[in-house]
């Protein structure tokens, strides 16, 4: 159902493109008789004329492990991507789509993604809705995430995509009421959506199962909850803002984004979750302050009692963001995850098993510098946990060679004590990249 | 992302100027000094800056506009040899929550294309105890971001204008004196109370004597000598409004310019309450348009 769904959103896309290019050029020979006329001119007056925008960008972008990896590939990244964006409106609905085509060397290739395809709609003036194919965010951690349930791309980000593409799109109804005392936000998503999630196709990883780090050697098989209606998810969110103090309560009823247990087949499974939460952010002397919270219901396993299937956790961050120097800026974020049920986790889990702590301590760092009229932006993100012992590096360098053109330079770089922890396991992912990017 | 300065929005309302008042007393000053100013001209700095900061920051309740910027750096700014040029366009709406007080700003960004459609949003503070709160939206990733204060003497996204050139710095920042008044202009020195804060040692600007727009304003630096200069080049009666729809900051030290054009100049449009997250999310037709 989902290929059909895919094709048919990928045939709409190249219908669309097909139309713009072809009535363009159809417009362009009608005037080559005249004088030349570009065809980019025809193109915008084109899109004017029907009250559509066309943007996008075409990308290069190359990364290579910086440590040999006996289960994946040196080259971990290595693609090039055309990503169009077409929007248009009519008097009472908007609709947007937006697709990447790109062509990939670590997989050996040509894919395509399709970010966006909604219509969004305002039937009603405390009312908005929309309704498709969408990317979802709420929530207020940087780079981390309590009661953002959306899907996310953690391959993607391990492996020096853009920052953008750690938010993979949900297929989903949007319906976001306002009022006096407050305003509800309630995503509905039919159909399971799940992370694009740490497989082995691409990075190595620990696999419990085998008690070792695997990677395509043993690409992980999933048993996923797809029946459509049955297999759904509902993301809530109320809030409201108190003289600029954003406060905001959250809940969800869906599964654990990413694998979280294991079926008597050995497949990697996604078990029932429950989250509640709320946050709070707003200025707190010269910068920004946040805090969140969540409760993590794993209602598959609610004693604890089953080693093969994620215990409940409580989640919580603080965060704190400042300029701490002309075009410079720090953010400090500190995280915990706490399972609820450790001792039943402890007495159950078979021997052998390399057994988490009760709490998982996380602290973020961020760094961001802007130099050369800010067309230079040196930037770098750093985890670190002192309970998993471990560490994630994202040192990034952009630079913006023309108002189109820009080059950019990165790592990722993992470090840790233990082969099995959150991020200690990517050790041998470690990589460096380099991209190019014309955007229009 | 570039970095957005606040107020800077006041750009729209007609920049150049860095005479900024106290709200209250400057909306008292103004009905006071209206009756006045029939027969007698003013020679109070104090009232001059109060009625310059009013027309240039407060026309109508609310206003919207298109802004383009051209940045252009040289490699040689006497021969007119040019490094390079940079654009920027962006749609502003403002509303005064107070004339001569508070005030909220949307930006809605349309070039260059890396930040098409990201959204900037302002609610300024006149209280000098309180920054500003700041909203970014990027589109790509559906996020709603909080922007911490920043330093007001840095690049709003970086052109030559800076976050105080156009926001206005507070009048109680600048010891202020009459220099000279010429046929047209009051020309008014202004030296700052606490040197370290500023990389200017002091600035002066001219003010019409007939409208009371700021027109002009030359940077000094501890020497003396010049290094910066923003004009206001060409000036437009939008309604019952004098506009300053072309604008230039000179930066000589950086061998820069930006030229800030305005077009599609509107004031006391129809417009809900547009500065929430709702609106970030979901720009409103006329801040696309």
């Amino acid at each position: 159902m989902k290929d059909i769904i895919n094709r048919a959103i990928l045939l709409l896309f190249c219908a669309v493109v097909f139309l713009l290019t072809g009535s363009s050029l159809a417009q362009q020979d009608r005037n080559d008789t005249d004088q030349p006329v570009q065809l980019r001119d025809k193109v915008e007056s084109f899109l004017e004329e029907h009250s559509l925008e066309l943007n996008g960008f075409w990308e290069a972008r190359t990364g290579y492990r910086v440590l040999n990896d006996r289960y994946e590939k040196d080259i971990s990244v290595m693609e090039t991507r055309l990503q169009l964006d077409i929007s248009t409106y009519t008097d009472w609905a908007e609709f947007k789509f937006k697709g990447d085509t790109f062509g990939c060397l670590v997989t050996e290739g040509g894919h395509f993604d399709m970010r966006e395809a909604y219509m969004s709609l305002t039937p009603l003036d405390f009312l908005d809705t929309k309704v498709g194919r969408q990317i979802l965010t709420w929530g207020t951690g940087d780079l981390l995430f309590i009661n953002d349930m959306f899907p996310k791309d953690w391959q993607s980000f391990f492996i020096g995509r853009d920052t953008e593409y750690l938010k993979a799109p949900s297929d989903a109804a949007k319906i976001s009421l306002f009022g006096d005392w407050a305003n509800l936000d309630l995503v509905y998503t039919p159909k399971f959506d799940h992370d694009r999630f740490i497989s082995g196709r691409r990075l190595s990883f620990f696999n419990s199962t085998l008690n070792r780090l695997s990677g395509q050697d043993a690409i992980i098989n999933t048993d996923k909850p797809n029946r459509w209606f049955r297999d759904d998810e509902i993301s809530v969110r109320l809030y409201r803002n108190i003289n600029n103090y954003e406060l905001a309560f959250y809940g969800y009823h869906g599964f654990w984004k990413s694998p979280a247990g294991m079926n008597n087949r050995g497949e990697a499974i996604f078990p029932d979750l429950n989250v509640y939460g709320s946050s709070i952010r707003g200025s707190i002397g010269k910068g920004i302050g946040n805090m969140e919270f969540g409760y993590y219901q794993s209602a598959d396993n609610e004693s604890g009692n089953d080693p093969m299937i994620n215990n409940s956790e409580l989640r919580f961050l603080a965060g704190y963001s400042q300029e701490i120097a002309k075009e410079f800026t720090a953010g400090l974020q500190y995280y915990i995850e706490r399972m609820m049920n450790y001792e039943n986790y402890r007495d159950n889990l078979p021997t052998g098993f390399s057994a988490r702590d009760i709490n998982r301590h996380l602290i973020t760092l961020r760094l961001t510098k802007l130099l050369l009229n800010q067309n230079l932006r040196c930037g770098l993100f750093t985890y670190f946990s002192p309970t998993d012992k471990d560490v994630y590096i994202r040192p990034n360098v952009l630079y913006k060679i023309s108002d189109n053109l820009m080059v950019e330079g990165g790592a990722n770089i993992f470090f840790g004590d233990y082969q099995h922890t959150f991020f200690g396991q990517f050790h041998r992912n470690s990589n460096i990249y380099t991209a190019i990017r014309y955007s229009f | 992302m570039y970095r957005v300065s606040t107020l800077l929005l006041t750009v729209f309302l007609l920049c150049p100027s860095a005479v900024e008042v106290l709200g209250q007393e400057a909306e008292k000053e103004k009905t006071q000094t209206a009756q006045q100013e029939e027969n007698k001209e003013i020679t109070d700095v104090k009232v001059i800056v109060s009625k310059a900061n009013l027309m240039a920051y407060y026309q109508g309740d609310n206003g919207k506009s298109h802004a383009k910027m051209t940045i252009t750096t040289y490699s040689d700014m006497k021969e007119k040899k040019v490094k390079s040029t940079r654009l920027r366009e962006f749609n502003i709406l403002r509303s005064d929550v107070a004339d001569g007080g508070d005030q909220k700003y949307y930006v809605y960004f349309q070039k260059p294309a890396d930040v098409r459609k990201m959204v900037f949003m302002v609610h300024k503070h006149v209280d000098t105890k309180k920054d500003d709160d700041r909203w970014l939206y990027l589109p790509s990733l559906d996020l709603v971001k909080r922007i911490a204060a920043s330093d007001k003497r840095t690049s709003f996204v970086g052109s030559d204008f800076l976050y105080e050139d156009v926001s206005g710095r507070s009048l109680e920042e600048d010891r202020h004196e009459i220099a000279e008044i010429t046929d047209k202009y009051f020309i008014i020195k202004n030296v700052p109370e606490n040197p370290e804060t500023v990389e200017f040692g002091y600035y002066n600007v001219w003010i019409d004597r007939k409208s009371y727009m700021p027109v002009k304003m030359e940077f000094f630096d501890g020497k003396d000598k010049l290094y910066r200069r923003i004009e206001a080049t060409e000036i437009k009666t939008i309604g019952k409004f004098p506009t300053v729809v072309k604008s230039m900051v000179t930066d000589l030290n950086k061998e820069s310019t930006t030229l800030m054009e305005f077009s599609e100049v509107e004031y006391d449009i129809k417009l809900e309450d547009i500065f929430t997250e709702r609106y970030l999310r979901k720009p409103p037709r006329e801040a696309i348009r």
